[in-house]
């Protein structure tokens, strides 16, 4: 072998555990000199997780990390960093009052007797900003910048303590399209500059334009790795989901029935400005994708009633509805599977029992009195139902895994049986067995009748459950998307807001 | 949470049975009587702040309530009103400050610690101005008298009337947090509020119910201490109770951050409060010592019930963990 030496960064054997979620478990992971190397997996996979040990965020309890063959320790950012290890996070870490080139020293000015050399300051920041091809004075303001602006300068901060690696966890989410294929051009310089890049994305089609090698996670285990000539989109799938994907989807849709929910004109609060037309039948799924930031969750919320409507009018069944609390819009027959659980969705210090009676106790209360009997049915009908696991009906919810969580939030809602159900990011940091039965409680929900609208982040979720797909866009539905309509392709078009291209 | 009670229940017998054994005078029917009165006033402002509590909010205007609803008693037999419509006039002032605390803090979104701590202020100062801050007596007002501050004899031993308004608050307030959907939506918006919001409960409203048991029962106890005293000083009466009855309602097992309490643990707590002042008189330990002690004991108590709660948690992880595998 020509090349001896070890590989820049040897990952072996981590192991991570959360309070009820193994997170990781024996993953390896190697990393070479100016290489990208791409990390996918389903939402919960355990990419994040991965990323933060290495970046000093999580200390893991199992497994060695080496630097250059030797053992190295990460247990804070500072030590990542000392090592040449830097994270640009899926949200951004910088100061928008002060200036790019005090964002990039932040923490680390240059100094003489204690007074910043703001001299040296500038002059290093223009160096750094030219290598991520950014021609901005480097006073402006960070708060000025677009998202993939700043983005630019986190890589720059990046590159100014001499970092090796940059782990990049999602950084095209909220990027318009141009955004994107400029960052791509930085990802290529920095290669060719010997810089090696970690690159976590939902986007498939950006993962085999940009890497290397691919590695995929798969519930915190190692799935496999693809290399260059081996990437493709259907083996990832495959890879990510542990099975053909025909399997893991099981749509059959049905001619669908009557109208549920129509909205016309529907203005939410969030972009005003938008006016939104669309509808949704009986056993459709219909399913919303776009950028984070497009307006989606704004237009779920708007639905159940958090941000009531500011114009336009919404028909549940034919009849006029505008509900300004979600009590309105639970009474009408409307349910929302939040995405964020824990904010929203779930009382975390309450039992599986409390949790999934707490939208139907009114129905069945006596006077204002809990029908405790009633309210024990409900929680056994929906662990039954939902195959909730749970050692018994009192456990503390927040013990439960991401799953199981889910299948309660989705249970307190059956239990109501809504005309119209709204998920969230129905899967998002769940396990792969839990999402399968959770696509399988949606098939079987529209199968009764039920209309289904989701938002989902993953392409693979609305390739595969979608009947028809909404795309968003700063606010507004850019395209609908029939069924053989569907791609990544013609989805990430409409979701950057290239309306010709659909 | 029955596990926080035997904790209380423990420390509220040890100082009873040690108080019992070193002096002479603790369980004479006297002193009986009036720490089982004095306990029950405190429990009962104790009670209306768990409420509060419970939605993560507090109540800084307790105190002032008292002192206000009692001046204004004292100046309507004053001025020759009936007594009984200015009992019911005071109580539904009482309802009408806790509708104002809650609209502040729901609808205009101030914070309930600036809310209360203004109204604490403004109920103080409105009392020592309406009354000229002159200290005034309670005349005989014969019904209401032994009504508020009557005895129901048990053979020689009185029981106090403040007992038996503690019961019947005590009993309802139980019923209301454990058995009616309102009680637990208060548990689960204290919580987590956007939680049960996205559940369909309407968190302000109960919010505001909240606040208005508070004051209610901050007025009741203002008419029971007054009548109890049988007189008033604007400018003292019920000054620092609100930080009595949140000490109670947090010894008793109440969460300041929401979500959490037992009508019984605040009683408890209550007794143990006044429990402690009474045993450091009879003792004969320096009553300057008397706050150190007391605020020492609600440390220690709310410490470890913090401690042994997160060991608690931690074997049920573990445990969790292991039947996992």
């Amino acid at each position: 072998m020509v090349d001896a030496q070890p590989p820049l960064l040897k990952i072996t054997a981590i192991g991570k555990q959360f309070p009820g979620v193994r997170a990781l478990h024996n993953v390896d992971l190697t990393l070479n000199r100016g290489e990208v190397l791409s990390l996918v997996g389903e939402n919960g996979a355990g990419k994040s997780t991965m990323m933060k040990i290495l970046a000093g965020v999580h200390t893991p309890d199992a497994g060695t990390i080496e630097l250059d063959g030797e053992p190295i320790r990460v247990n804070s950012v500072r030590e990542a960093q000392a090592h040449g290890i830097a994270l640009i996070h899926q949200e951004l870490n910088l100061a928008g009052n002060l200036d790019i080139a005090a964002n990039i020293f932040l923490g680390n000015e240059p100094h003489k007797a204690g007074f910043i050399d703001r001299k040296l300051i500038h002059a290093q920041a223009t160096k750094h900003l030219q290598r991520v091809g950014l021609a901005f004075p480097t006073d402006t303001l960070v708060a000025d910048l677009t998202i993939g602006h700043q983005q630019l300068v986190e890589i720059a901060k990046a590159l100014s303590v001499d970092a090796r690696i940059i782990i990049m966890d999602e950084p095209t989410s909220s990027l318009a399209q141009k955004e994107t294929e400029n960052l791509f051009k930085v990802v290529n310089d920095l290669r060719s500059q010997g810089i090696s890049i970690i690159y976590i994305s939902h986007r498939l089609g950006e993962v085999i334009e940009l890497s290397d090698r691919v590695s995929v996670l798969r519930d915190g285990e190692n799935a496999g790795e693809l290399v260059r000539e081996e990437i493709s989109h259907d083996a990832m799938v495959k890879l990510m989901v542990g099975r053909d994907l025909s399997q893991f989807y099981q749509r059959n849709a049905t001619e669908p029935g009557e109208v549920v929910i129509e909205a016309d004109r529907l203005r939410t609060p969030a972009h005003p400005n938008r006016e939104l037309s669309f509808s949704v039948r009986q056993g459709e799924i219909v399913g919303i994708a776009g950028l984070v930031g497009a307006g989606r969750t704004e237009l779920l919320q708007t639905l159940f009633g958090i941000t009531p409507a500011v114009g336009g009018t919404l028909k549940l069944d034919g009849n006029k509805i505008l509900p300004r609390r979600p009590l309105e819009a639970i009474m009408a027959g409307i349910a929302l599977a939040p995405e964020d659980r824990k904010q929203h969705g779930l009382v975390s210090q309450m039992s599986v029992r409390e949790n999934s009676s707490l939208a139907r106790l009114r129905i069945d209360q006596k006077a204002g009195m809990i029908d405790f009997t009633a309210e024990t049915n409900v929680a056994n009908e929906a662990v039954e139902k939902m195959d909730i696991k749970t050692p018994h009906l009192e456990q503390v919810i927040q013990y439960l895994s991401g799953g199981n969580q889910q299948k309660v939030v989705l249970g307190k809602w059956l239990a109501m049986n809504p005309r119209l159900l709204l998920l969230d990011e129905p899967t998002r940091g769940i396990d792969v067995g839990s999402k399968q039965e959770i696509y399988k409680l949606m098939e079987e929900l529209a199968a009764s009748g039920v209309a289904i609208l989701f938002v989902s982040s993953e392409m693979e979720e609305v390739l595969g459950m979608a009947d028809r797909a909404l795309v968003m866009h700063e606010g507004a539905i850019t395209g609908e998307l029939s069924r053989d309509q569907l791609s990544e392709e013609t989805i990430m078009q409409l979701a950057t807001g290239n309306k010709a291209a659909a | 949470m029955k596990k926080n009670i035997l904790g209380i229940l423990g420390l509220f017998i040890f100082i009873f049975i040690f108080t019992a054994m070193s002096s002479e005078p603790f369980l004479s029917a006297y002193n009986m009587q009036n720490l089982i009165k004095w306990s029950s006033l405190y429990a009962i402002m104790g009670i209306g702040v768990t409420f509060v509590i419970i939605t993560g909010g507090i109540d800084l205007s307790i105190g002032s309530v008292i002192g206000l609803v009692a001046s204004l008693m004292a100046l309507a037999i004053k001025k020759e009103w009936d007594p009984n419509f200015a009992v019911v006039m005071l109580l539904g002032l009482s309802l009408g400050i806790g509708l104002i605390h809650g609209l502040l803090i729901t609808k205009v979104k101030l914070q309930p610690f600036v809310v209360t701590l203004c109204g604490l202020l403004f109920y103080r100062g409105i009392s020592r101005w309406m009354t000229d801050n002159q200290t005034m007596q309670y005349p005989g007002t014969d019904k209401l008298d032994s009504l508020f501050s009557g005895k129901v004899l048990m053979g020689s031993f009185g029981l106090p009337a403040p007992l038996f308004f503690l019961i019947v608050v005590a009993i309802l307030a139980a019923i209301f947090l454990n058995r009616t959907i309102w009680g637990r939506y208060l548990f689960a918006l204290g919580n987590n509020e956007d939680g049960a919001r996205y559940s369909g409960i309407e968190t302000d409203r109960l919010k505001i119910v909240a606040y208005v048991i508070c004051s209610f029962l901050a007025g009741l106890s203002g008419l029971l201490f007054a009548y109890e005293l049988d007189s008033v000083q604007p400018a003292q009466t019920g000054e620092f109770y609100e930080l009595y009855a949140i000490a109670a309602a947090v010894l008793g097992g109440c969460s300041l951050r929401g979500g959490q309490g037992t009508i019984l643990g605040v009683i408890i707590a209550a007794a143990v409060i006044r429990l402690l002042r009474n045993s450091i008189n009879l003792l004969g330990i320096s009553t300057h010592l008397e706050y150190a002690i007391i605020g020492m004991v609600i440390l220690c108590g709310v410490a470890a019930d913090e401690i042994i709660k997160r060991v608690m948690a931690k074997r049920r992880a573990a445990q969790l963990h292991a039947a996992k595998k």
